[in-house]
C-alpha cells in the first residue's frame, strides 16, 4: 500500500514572483503603485513649481470676502456685498430647482411620448417617434439655445402690454409671458390660511389611510371597496369647504404692468424656462423611449395570462404590467435624472446663475481660484451623483427578483 | 348516357363566378386608415389632435422655408428682397460657408486641406464599419491618423513620419515578442516606440516647418463643425482602448488595480464634462512642467478622452458581464493564460455585445463635442453665437443658424445610430 503524503511544501523563492501565479499579481501590484506614486509626484511637484511661479497658493479663504456681484434669481437673501460662499450656496440651490424641476416634466414627458409611441394610432405613433429621434439627435447644448432665443427674440417685451390697443395681453390675466422673463400670480398667505393648509395635509394623509383601509378590506375579506371617487372626494372637498368657510384666506398677488415692467407676482427668468424646458424635453426623448422598452420587456404572455385570469384591462395594466415594467424603466431613469442633474450645469450658456455659473464662472474669474473653484464644483457634482447611485442601489435591491 | 340529365336540371354553370371585390370599408387606404387612424372614438380624437399638431408646426415654418431668399450680403438686404413677406434668410449659410465649416481663422486658401482629410475619413473608416470590404484598406485606416494631422496642421512632414515610424517600430517588436509573452511583446513595443520618436526628435532639424510644403496651421485656427468632427473622431477613437484597459482593470482580481479604475469611473462619470473643460482650460496647465506650452486644443481632447473612456468602460464591462461565465472557464480549461483568454475569447464576445452601447456613448460624445464653445473655442455653436452672430451685417439671424447647427447634428447622429441598428442585426448570431 502506497500512502499519500504531501508533497514537499517549496519554499519561496524569489523567482516565484514573476513566474507563479500566486505570487505573479504582488509584482504587478507593486509595480502599479509605483508607477502612481511616480506619476502623483510627478504631477505634484509640477503643480508646486508652477503655482511658485505664478505666485500663488491653495487656500479657501476667498469664500469669505464679498463676491461683489449681482445675481438676479435668488431662492435665498443675497446681495453683491455677500461672501462668495454665499453666491455658491445660491448656485447650488439653483442647481437643484432647474434639476429638480426638470427632473418631474421630463418624466411626464418621457412617459406620455413613450406610451403614445406604442399606441395603435400610426400617426401618433409616427409623430412621437419624430419627436424622440430629434430630440435625442440634437445636443442639448443647441436645444437650449434656441429655447433662450425664443424666449428673448419672440417674446413681447413688457411695453406691448401698455395702452389702450396693447399688441399683447396677459394669459388669462393672470401670466404674463414676457421677454424679460414669465410672471405668474404669487398667492398670498392672510390670517387662517395655515388652517386650509392643515386641512389639505390631513386630508391627503387621509386618502392614504383609506385606500390601505380598502387595500386591507379587500385582502383580509374579499370586499371590494370603491377607490377612486372616495379618494377624490377626501382630497378636494374638505380643503375647499375650509377654504370658503374661513372666508378664503389665501388670495392671489396678480402681476400687473407698471412703469417700465410688471411688479408683483413671482418673476421665473427667461434662463431659468429655457434650460428647465429644455432639458426637459430634451431628457424627455430619452425616457421616452426606456419607457418604451420597458412596456416592452414584458412578455405578451403575462398580459394574456392575466386577461385569462379573468381581470380587467386596466387591472392588468395596474397589478401585471407596470409592476414588471416599472423593474425595468426605473434604473435608467434614474440614470436619466442624474444626467439632468449634471446637464443643468449648461446653465452657464444662458446666464442662469447655478453653481457652475456663479462658483464656476464668476467667482473663479474674479478671484483666479482656479483650482480650488474647480476642485468645490467638482466635489458638489460628486456628491450629488454619489448619493442618486446610493439611493438606486438601495432601489435595485429591493426590486431585485429574489431567485433561490 | 351522356344526355340522361339534359332535361332535368335546367341550367349548369361551366364557368366560375368572378369575386366580387371585397367591400369598400374593407380595402386600400380605407381599411387602412379605419384600422390605424379611427379605430376608437378616443384613437380618431388622437389622430385629429396630432393632425392638428402637425399643422400648428408646419403652416408657419414651410412658407418660411420655401421662401427663403439663398443670396444676400446681410440682413437688411435679405429683409429688402423679402419685401415683409415671411422668409427665412438662408443667405447667411451661403456667405458664412467656409466659417461655419472651418472657423473664421483657418487661412482660407487652405480650405482644401481638411476638406480632403474629411473625403479620406470615409475612406479610412469604411473598412472598419462594412466587415466585407476589403481587409487590406485597413492599412490605409491604421495611415489615415498621420495623413489627417499631417493635412489639417501642416507644418513638416518629418512629425508624421518620424510618428508613423515609431509606430512600425513598436508594432513590430510587439509582433515578435507578444508569442513568448503579451507583457514582454507589449512594454518591449512601447519602448521601442518611445526609443523611436526620442532619436528621431533629435534628427529633425530646428526651424523644418518654416520651410515645410504644408503651411503649418496652428491648432487655435481651427474651428468651426471641423473642430467638433475632429474632437468627436479623435476621442471616440483614443478612448475605445483606455476603456478595454480600465473595464478589464475593473474587473481585476488585484485589489490595487480593482479599486484605482473603479475610483477613476466614478469619478468621471461623477462629475459633469463642462467642469472637465473647466479644468482643461484653467487648471490643467499647472500640472505639465512648466517650460512646456501645451495648447488648449490638446488639454481639451485629454478631459474629453478621459471622460468617454470612464462611460465605455461602463459600457464594455455590462459586455463582459453578460458573456456566460463558462466561457471563462473554457479559456483557463485550454490553458491560455490571462492575456490570451482575453484576446483570442473573452474580448471578441464581450466587444460584440457592446457595440450598440460604444455606438451610443460615441453619439452623445459627439453632441458633447458642442461644450467646449463654454469654454470660448469656436466649434460650430461658438462660430454661430460669436463672430456671426455678433457681427454687423448678421446680427438677429437666429433661426436659419440654430436649425442648420441642429439639422447638421441630426444628420451625423441619426446615420450612427442608423448604423448601429443595422450592424446589431448583422451581428445578431442567435437562432430566433
Amino acid at each position: 500500500m502506497t500512502t499519500l503524503t504531501d508533497p514537499p511544501r517549496e519554499s519561496f523563492r524569489l523567482s516565484m514572483l514573476i513566474n507563479d501565479t500566486r505570487y505573479r499579481s504582488l509584482t504587478f501590484q507593486a509595480i502599479a503603485l509605483l508607477v502612481l506614486i511616480i506619476a502623483f509626484a510627478y504631477l505634484t511637484n509640477n503643480l508646486l513649481t508652477n503655482l511658485a511661479a505664478a505666485g500663488l497658493n491653495i487656500a479657501y479663504d476667498f469664500l469669505g470676502t464679498p463676491a461683489g456681484y449681482d445675481i438676479n434669481q435668488t431662492l435665498v437673501e443675497y446681495d453683491s456685498q455677500s461672501s462668495h460662499a454665499r453666491a455658491a450656496v445660491v448656485g447650488i440651490l439653483n442647481t437643484l430647482l432647474v434639476a429638480f424641476l426638470a427632473c418631474i416634466t421630463a418624466t411626464v414627458f418621457g412617459v406620455i411620448a413613450g406610451v403614445l409611441r406604442l399606441s395603435n394610432n400610426w400617426l401618433v405613433s409616427k409623430l412621437m417617434a419624430f419627436y424622440v429621434e430629434i430630440f435625442r439627435n440634437i445636443p442639448v447644448l443647441i436645444w437650449i439655445i434656441i429655447i433662450f432665443t425664443i424666449m428673448t427674440a419672440v417674446l413681447p417685451g413688457p411695453r406691448e402690454f401698455r395702452g389702450d390697443n396693447p399688441t399683447s395681453s396677459m394669459f388669462l390675466d393672470l401670466f404674463a409671458f414676457t421677454n424679460r422673463g414669465i410672471y405668474i400670480p404669487a398667492p398670498v398667505w392672510g390670517p387662517g390660511s395655515m388652517v386650509v393648509v392643515a386641512t389639505f395635509i390631513a386630508s391627503v394623509i387621509g386618502v392614504i389611510a383609506y385606500r390601505r383601509y380598502a387595500t386591507n378590506l379587500l385582502y383580509s375579506t374579499g370586499r371590494l371597496l370603491p377607490m377612486g371617487w372616495p379618494s377624490l372626494a377626501i382630497f378636494f372637498v374638505p380643503t375647499i369647504l375650509m377654504f370658503y368657510i374661513l372666508g378664503r384666506p389665501i388670495g392671489l398677488d396678480i402681476p400687473e404692468l407698471r412703469g417700465f415692467n410688471f411688479q408683483g407676482g413671482i418673476k421665473v427668468g427667461g434662463p431659468l424656462i429655457a434650460l428647465w424646458f429644455a432639458l426637459s424635453i430634451y431628457t424627455g426623448a430619452f425616457i421616452a423611449e426606456n419607457v418604451r422598452a420597458g412596456i416592452q420587456a414584458v412578455s405578451k404572455g403575462q398580459t394574456e395570462a392575466a386577461s385569462a385570469l379573468g381581470l380587467r384591462p386596466g387591472r392588468v395594466m395596474n397589478l401585471v404590467v407596470l409592476p414588471q415594467a416599472l423593474r425595468v424603466i426605473i434604473p435608467p431613469l434614474i440614470s436619466q435624472y442624474l444626467n439632468i442633474t449634471k446637464n443643468s450645469s449648461l446653465a452657464i450658456a444662458v446666464g442662469y446663475a447655478d453653481i457652475t455659473a456663479t462658483l464656476g464662472g464668476i467667482t473663479l474669474n474674479q478671484t483666479g481660484r482656479a483650482i480650488e473653484c474647480v476642485l468645490l464644483l467638482m466635489l458638489f457634482y460628486l456628491t450629488i451623483s454619489l448619493s442618486i447611485s446610493a439611493i438606486m442601489n438601495v432601489y435595485n435591491n429591493s426590486v431585485k427578483l429574489k431567485e433561490r | 348516357m351522356s344526355d340522361t340529365h339534359a332535361q332535368t336540371v335546367a341550367f349548369v354553370r361551366d364557368t366560375e363566378i368572378p369575386s366580387a371585390p371585397p367591400p369598400y370599408a374593407a380595402t386600400g387606404p380605407v381599411k387602412w386608415m379605419r384600422e390605424n387612424l379611427f379605430a376608437t372614438p378616443a384613437n380618431a380624437v388622437l389622430t385629429l389632435l396630432a393632425l392638428y399638431a402637425i399643422y400648428l408646426i408646419l403652416a408657419p415654418t414651410l412658407p418660411w422655408i420655401l421662401n427663403g431668399v439663398w443670396s444676400a450680403n446681410s440682413l437688411a438686404e435679405c429683409r429688402e428682397i423679402l419685401q415683409g413677406a415671411t422668409g427665412a434668410c438662408f443667405a447667411v449659410l451661403t456667405e458664412r460657408w467656409p466659417q461655419l465649416l472651418f472657423g473664421f481663422k483657418y487661412p482660407s486658401d487652405l480650405y482644401w486641406r481638411p476638406t480632403l482629410a474629411f473625403v479620406l475619413l470615409f475612406v479610412a473608416v469604411a473598412p472598419v464599419l462594412f466587415f466585407d470590404l476589403p481587409r487590406k484598406l485597413l492599412i490605409f485606416t491604421g495611415l489615415f491618423p498621420f495623413i489627417a494631422y499631417y493635412l489639417i496642421w501642416g507644418g513638416t512632414i518629418f512629425v508624421p513620419i518620424l510618428a508613423l515610424v515609431g509606430c512600425i517600430g513598436g508594432f513590430a517588436v510587439y509582433q515578435r515578442f507578444v508569442t513568448g509573452s503579451f507583457a514582454a511583446g507589449f512594454f518591449g513595443g512601447i519602448a521601442a516606440a518611445l526609443a523611436i520618436w526620442y532619436i528621431g526628435g533629435l534628427l529633425i532639424p530646428a526651424g523644418a516647418s518654416n520651410n515645410a510644403m504644408l503651411t503649418p496651421v496652428p491648432s487655435r485656427d481651427l474651428g468651426g463643425f471641423m473642430l467638433n468632427m475632429m474632437l468627436g473622431v479623435t476621442c471616440v477613437s483614443l478612448s475605445i482602448p483606455i476603456g478595454i484597459a480600465l473595464a478589464l482593470g475593473r474587473q481585476s482580481s488585484m485589489p490595487l488595480i480593482k479599486v484605482v479604475c473603479v475610483v477613476f469611473i466614478e469619478f468621471i462619470r461623477g462629475v459633469p464634462l463642462i467642469t472637465l473643460l473647466f479644468v482643461a482650460s484653467v487648471m490643467l496647465s499647472y500640472f505639465f512642467p512648466p517650460e512646456s506650452s501645451v495648447d488648449l486644443f490638446l488639454r481639451v481632447v485629454i478631459m474629453i478622452t478621459m471622460f468617454s473612456a470612464a462611460y465605455i468602460a461602463e459600457v464594455i464591462r455590462g459586455g463582459l458581464a453578460a458573456l456566460p461565465k463558462g466561457q471563462y472557464e473554457a479559456a483557463d480549461s485550454l490553458g491560455l493564460d490571462y492575456p490570451q483568454a482575453m484576446r483570442l475569447i473573452i474580448l471578441p464576445q464581450a466587444l460584440k455585445i457592446s457595440i450598440p452601447g460604444i455606438v451610443n456613448v460615441a453619439v452623445g460624445l459627439f453632441k458633447d463635442t458642442t461644450l467646449v464653445s463654454v469654454i470660448s473655442m469656436f466649434d460650430l455653436v461658438g462660430m454661430i453665437r460669436g463672430p456671426i452672430l455678433a457681427s454687423t451685417e448678421w446680427n438677429g439671424v437666429y433661426w436659419e443658424l440654430l436649425g442648420f447647427a441642429a439639422l447638421l447634428f441630426f444628420v451625423v447622429c441619426y446615420g450612427i445610430s442608423q448604423y448601429s441598428q443595422w450592424l446589431e442585426r448583422r451581428l445578431a448570431t442567435d437562432h430566433r
